[in-house]
């Protein structure tokens, strides 16, 4: 896949949890460092919505899911184990 | 960290009684009334020790009777899975579902989750409430929540999540169950399980165990803790049968409905109610023990069919032949079961197939006997059980058998096999039925002069005077009949030796009955010649007074010749008549 690809991704977080509020910057960084200027982040807050929650079947948060590229991929956790997130989306080698 | 402050949408008003009603036949009485409304119960419990049907029970139970609907949480099961599997109980989840008094989440983690970092179970909450929202659910069970729990890194997270889990159905006042695996089945409580630490955040914990003994699967549950309320603490062993879990009856409800009778029915046999002072009184339980072939099946068979004439609706099971032979054996010795069974009044169920443990017998023959409305129940042998049974539940279960039958007025005749003599150790001991039976009645054989006879004898009869004799019991094709047995020199014959000593006496009888009758014939003689003498003495003796007044005749008349002649000489002389004295 090209550089060009667009990643789109929708973040999950539970109000004002810390774990939440980390998961929201750990994902913004990343996003900055390895994908300027090709992602979306959507974020949803599953107290706001709990109905996103029960109909996406979230039940831990935060849950990142990346949505395109697919496969659809879903990483649990505030994202601080940055070489692990960055595995899990596939991102890794393209940073030497 | 608070991700229920904002959102506490929805609070209802605290319920009395404060008891959340399990409908699981059982356990309700145990924790009298049911689970800690508003509040969370922990129920752990090994792989299918029955987790999950208890959690459907409870929801299927609050929807139906309760008014409650109840939201069912899956961690492990697919709930698809899970409806699948309840659907043998014909709780027709579909229909609750349908009108949203049930309700599925299928919160499995996905197997390729990836984790990075810190996370919590908001998502689930956020879940729950939405479908609070639409549901308007008060009861929610978390069916294998340690599913989850092993997703956090450790056991203070762990705790963290448990803990905010807790207060977050508390603030709601919802009846939550979390159903956690304990690991194995050797655990006896919770503590020392991995997922301890939530009994003491919880109100109330149960634990589902799972044995095998000897083969067989023992069941039972334990309530560990319930906060605030009195509770049972013994194990209670439970069955999962044909709509659900149904939990032993503690013994104390059992005997407080029981009603008491003075009424006598007939054992069948009629010199064995005579024995009994007019029979077994209704209601009873009655104990036959006796070794291989003694008869108590045919003591038992007289009973039902002596039921049956009554009119009285009758359950035979017997554990170790089948029912065509049952009806056969039994009319070799004139007992004719085979009408009663076509009229329908006698309902013969054969126990062999019956596999599991002796809880699951109990339970069986509940449901046999309710279905049939029997007022009198054979259970042949009932020592079967024993083989099958626990050390733990056997005798439990002979206290839940015999109550239930006291409580629902039935009569029951149970028979057991008894190796060896009463008093050693007997094998009904370990059911103790025999110490529970109103009336224990012993068959034996008796060895004697190279003969096997049946005996039998009561060892007891509460509340009856017995005869405490022992008494042969004879078989034949016309029915079953008590001899009185002999004694000779403090022994007691029976058979042939009866039968001898019986010839013996009627001989003697005989022949001091003839001796008599010669005595008195020799008397008559005796007499009749006495008799015979005396009518000759008497003519004798007329003869002799005759010959005796013919003397005296005789001399009368010689002397009135002389006195005639001396005259008429006198005359003839011419003497003087004046001087008859001068002569």
């Amino acid at each position: 896949m090209s550089r060009r690809v667009v990643f789109r991704f929708r973040l999950y977080v539970a109000d004002d949890a810390l774990n939440s509020a980390r998961a929201v910057i750990n994902l913004t960084a990343l996003c900055r460092e390895h994908l300027p200027g090709r992602h979306e982040i959507e974020i949803v807050d599953v107290f706001r919505h709990p109905e996103r929650a029960l109909a996406d079947g979230i039940f831990l948060t935060p849950t990142l899911v990346r949505l395109s590229p697919s496969p659809v991929r879903k990483i649990v956790g505030s994202l601080s184990q940055t070489s692990a997130v960055l595995e899990a989306l596939g991102l890794e080698k393209r940073e030497p | 960290m608070t991700p229920t402050g904002k959102n506490a949408a929805r609070s209802s008003p605290a319920r009395s009684p404060a008891k959340a009603a399990t409908g699981i036949p059982g356990l309700d009485e145990i924790t009298r009334g049911g689970l800690p409304r508003g509040s969370t119960t922990l129920l752990g419990g090994g792989p299918g020790s029955g987790k999950t049907i208890f959690g459907l029970q409870f929801l299927v139970h609050g929807a139906r009777a309760c008014r409650e609907p109840g939201i069912f949480v899956a961690f492990e099961e697919s709930s698809k899975r899970t409806l699948a599997n309840a659907e043998a109980f014909g709780w027709n989840l579909p229909e609750l579902q349908r009108r949203k008094a049930l309700s599925f989440i299928d919160a499995r983690p996905s197997g390729d989750l990836v984790r990075s970092g810190d996370f919590d179970f908001g998502g689930l909450l956020a879940a729950l409430q939405a479908r609070i929202g639409e549901t308007k659910a008060q009861r929610i069970v978390f069916d294998a929540l340690d599913i989850l729990l092993a997703l956090l890194p450790d056991t203070a997270a762990r705790k963290r999540e448990v803990y905010k889990l807790h207060e977050w159905l508390a603030e709601r006042e919802l009846t939550g169950l979390i159903n956690v695996k304990t690991d194995g089945t050797e655990a006896p409580t919770l503590n020392e399980q991995p997922y301890g630490f939530m009994q003491f955040m919880v109100d109330c914990a149960v634990i589902l165990n799972q044995n095998i003994v000897r083969g067989v699967s023992q069941r039972s549950l334990r309530v560990q803790k319930y906060r605030g309320s009195g509770f049972d603490e013994d194990e209670a062993p439970f069955l999962i049968g044909d709509r659900g879990l149904e939990v032993a009856m503690a013994r104390t409800a059992g005997r407080a409905g029981a009603r008491v009778s003075a009424e006598r029915i007939s054992s069948g046999i009629d010199r064995l109610d005579t024995m009994l002072g007019g029979g077994y009184f209704r209601g009873a339980s009655v104990l036959i023990t006796g070794s291989p072939g003694t008869a108590k099946t045919t003591l038992s068979g007289a009973f039902a069919e002596a039921a049956c004439r009554r009119g009285e609706r009758t359950l035979f099971v017997s554990f170790d032949s089948n029912c065509a032979e049952v009806v056969r054996n039994l009319a070799s010795v004139g007992i004719r079961l085979q009408r009663w069974v076509k009229n329908g009044s006698l309902r013969l169920v054969s126990a062999r197939t019956i596999t599991g443990s002796a809880e699951g017998y109990v339970m069986r023959v509940r449901t046999l006997a309710k279905e049939h409305r029997a007022r009198c129940l054979v259970l042949d042998p009932v020592s079967a059980w024993s083989n099958s049974g626990g050390d733990l539940t056997a005798p439990g279960v002979a206290d839940r058998l015999i109550d239930w039958a006291k409580a629902d007025g039935v009569t029951l005749v149970c028979t057991s096999l008894l190796d060896e003599i009463p008093g050693r150790a007997p094998g009904g001991a370990r059911l103790q039925v025999s110490t529970l039976a109103d009336t224990w009645i012993h068959l034996s054989y008796v060895v004697q002069a190279g003969e096997r006879n049946r005996g039998l004898s009561i060892i007891k009869s509460r509340g009856t005077a017995h005869s405490n004799q022992v008494r042969e019991l004879v078989l034949s094709d016309e029915g079953v009949t008590l001899a009185d047995t002999s004694s000779a020199g403090g022994e007691v014959l029976m058979g042939t030796m009866r039968w001898e000593k019986e010839r013996a006496e009627r001989f003697a009888k005989e022949s001091a009955e003839a001796t008599g009758a010669l005595k008195r014939v020799q008397l008559d003689a005796e007499e009749a010649e006495i008799e015979v003498r005396l009518k000759s003495l008497q003519v004798e003796r007329a003869a002799k007074q005759v010959e005796k007044a013919l003397l005296v005749r005789a001399t009368e008349s010689r002397e009135g010749e002389l006195l005639r002649g001396r005259s008429r000489m006198r005359e003839m002389r011419g003497a003087d008549a004046a001087n008859p004295e001068r002569k």
